[in-house]
């Protein structure tokens, strides 16, 4: 019973701590990115390739001064950061990293993710609302209907992988995932769910929120010091949690020949992870309502059009 | 959407191509010898100032960085009693070594010069002399110029006819 509860605490320690090292870490990695795809070095000086330099913009960041604009709301504006961290980092209790890695194993994992992507915008429209200033304003206005609307066909995306597995299970999901990846049957579903990932997470090319050449940080403007770094960093995190749900989601999460499960789970990630970095270094940022005629008119339609296919193809395997 | 794709794909092809980046104190740029950088005061080839503390420099700097004092030796020879640049000043636009009518102030390719106090920014004339000649070997003012000054008269100087007498021009 004991050592069950230990293993238990373990687990959970062992994930958050994994988790925000990760994020910290691809702060470092995404530069590094960037840098080679823009014919660059990147932070190369401090440490080995410069790895070290998330300790240097740390120590920064924390000995800055922990400042509240006189015409902030003061409650608000402490809450949206820790949000933006929290509500993320929730989402990780249902991920299956291994077979007997997984913190919560719910039968409505995939729902309780979606419930707590959409408790990030809370930390948008607070913060920007908090600030009490213009651009926060807009980017909160921006965020709150970008990421609602990508939120819809976010969770329709998945229907069809829900329907194929016959669970809201993320770890029978996986076990589902046996014979064949999603990624091939619901290949829709995956581009979808890519690109409402990367919108949910407010980055570029969907950073619209924030948008640095017009709203300057947009919904953050205002924030500085280890706020600003939970905003960050919170970031990074939904960046890996993206990813990591993709891998579970449609490339069978830890399932793999001859390396260890967690190994093959960090693998996949890691590659959606450069992958949505290769895309940020690329593509531009869209138009406002480009970017809503994007989601309402294409994608939403798509979404459907999966779900109606995935479930007349399964409703006449199985009659 | 293709299009899209396509641009995705040619940013990750510079994955492969050479960085541009110079890692600055270990690698250094080229800078050519007539690059404008720290400002500094050459000699004759005999080893004395060519600077005649004319003021041309201080007068022709847009900033008022240059500040010197003109003196006269007992040979009548002039030079600068003391010759001051304010750095935090400099804007570095040459015009000192443009207006300098002996090749006297020159500026160089160094540009290295940052300092943890500001005072250490105003250079004296000892900071500013240099041994050398700079970038014209070779030349000194006072032996191609038509003055009289301390071991050489009126048409002594290079390429110099001799004086003529005014007094001795007949119709």
């Amino acid at each position: 019973m004991l050592s069950e509860v230990g293993y238990s605490l373990l687990v959970v320690f062992g994930v958050l701590l994994a988790v925000v090292t990760v994020a910290a870490g691809l702060i470092w990695y995404e530069r590094r990115l960037l840098a080679l795809w823009q014919d660059r070095y990147g932070p190369n000086r401090t440490g080995p390739f410069g790895s070290l330099q998330v300790v240097a913009d740390m120590v920064k960041i924390f000995a800055k001064e922990d400042w509240i604009p006189p015409f902030a709301d003061k409650p608000v504006f402490v809450l949206a950061p820790a949000i933006a961290m929290v509500a993320t980092l929730m989402s990780f209790a249902v991920v299956p990293f291994a077979p007997n890695i997984q913190v919560v194993n719910l039968n409505i994992g995939l729902l309780f993710f979606l419930g707590m992507s959409s408790m990030g915008v809370y930390s948008v429209v607070l913060g920007g609302w908090a600030s009490n200033s213009k651009y926060p304003l807009l980017g909160a206005l921006r965020g709150s209907a970008q990421m609602l609307s990508y939120e819809v066909f976010m969770g329709l995306s998945l229907m069809g992988v829900v329907v194929q597995a016959g669970s809201f299970n993320l770890m029978e999901i996986v076990e589902a995932q046996r014979s064949i990846w999603f990624i091939g049957p619901q290949f829709l579903g995956f581009l979808v769910f890519v690109i409402a990932g990367a919108a949910e997470l407010r980055r570029s090319p969907f950073d619209l929120p924030e948008a640095e050449s017009e709203l300057i940080a947009g919904f953050h403007a205002e924030y500085s010091g280890i706020k600003f770094g939970m905003f960050y960093v919170g970031e990074y995190i939904g960046l890996t949690l993206i990813s990591s749900m993709i891998t579970t989601l449609f490339l069978g999460g830890w399932m793999g020949p001859l390396l260890p499960p967690p190994l093959w789970f960090a693998i996949k990630s890691f590659l959606f992870i450069t992958l949505f970095i290769l895309i940020r270094s690329a593509l531009p940022r869209p138009r406002y309502d480009q970017l809503m005629s994007l989601g309402w008119k294409v994608m939403l339609p798509l979404a459907l059009a999966n779900v109606a296919v995935t479930g007349a193809v399964v409703a006449a395997t199985a009659g | 959407m293709l299009s899209a794709i396509q641009t995705v794909w040619r940013v990750f092809l510079h994955a492969f191509r050479r960085r541009e980046t110079i890692q600055y104190p270990e690698q250094r740029a080229y800078l050519s010898p007539r690059y404008k950088g720290r400002i500094i005061l050459s000699r004759d080839p005999d080893g004395s100032e060519r600077c005649v503390a004319c003021y041309l420099c201080a007068a022709a700097c847009p900033v008022d960085c240059i500040a010197l004092q003109a003196a006269e030796d007992e040979t009548g020879r002039r030079y600068p009693a003391w010759f001051r640049i304010n750095f935090s000043r400099c804007i570095f636009c040459g015009y000192c070594e443009e207006a300098c009518p002996t090749y006297a102030i020159q500026l160089t390719p160094d540009f290295e010069m940052s300092e943890y106090r500001r005072q250490e920014m105003v250079y004296e004339k000892e900071d500013l002399l240099i041994s050398g000649e700079g970038k014209y070997p070779g030349y000194n003012y006072y032996r191609v110029a038509g003055v009289a000054i301390g071991g050489k008269d009126k048409g002594e100087g290079a390429d110099e006819l001799p004086p003529v007498d005014t007094r001795s021009l007949m119709p």
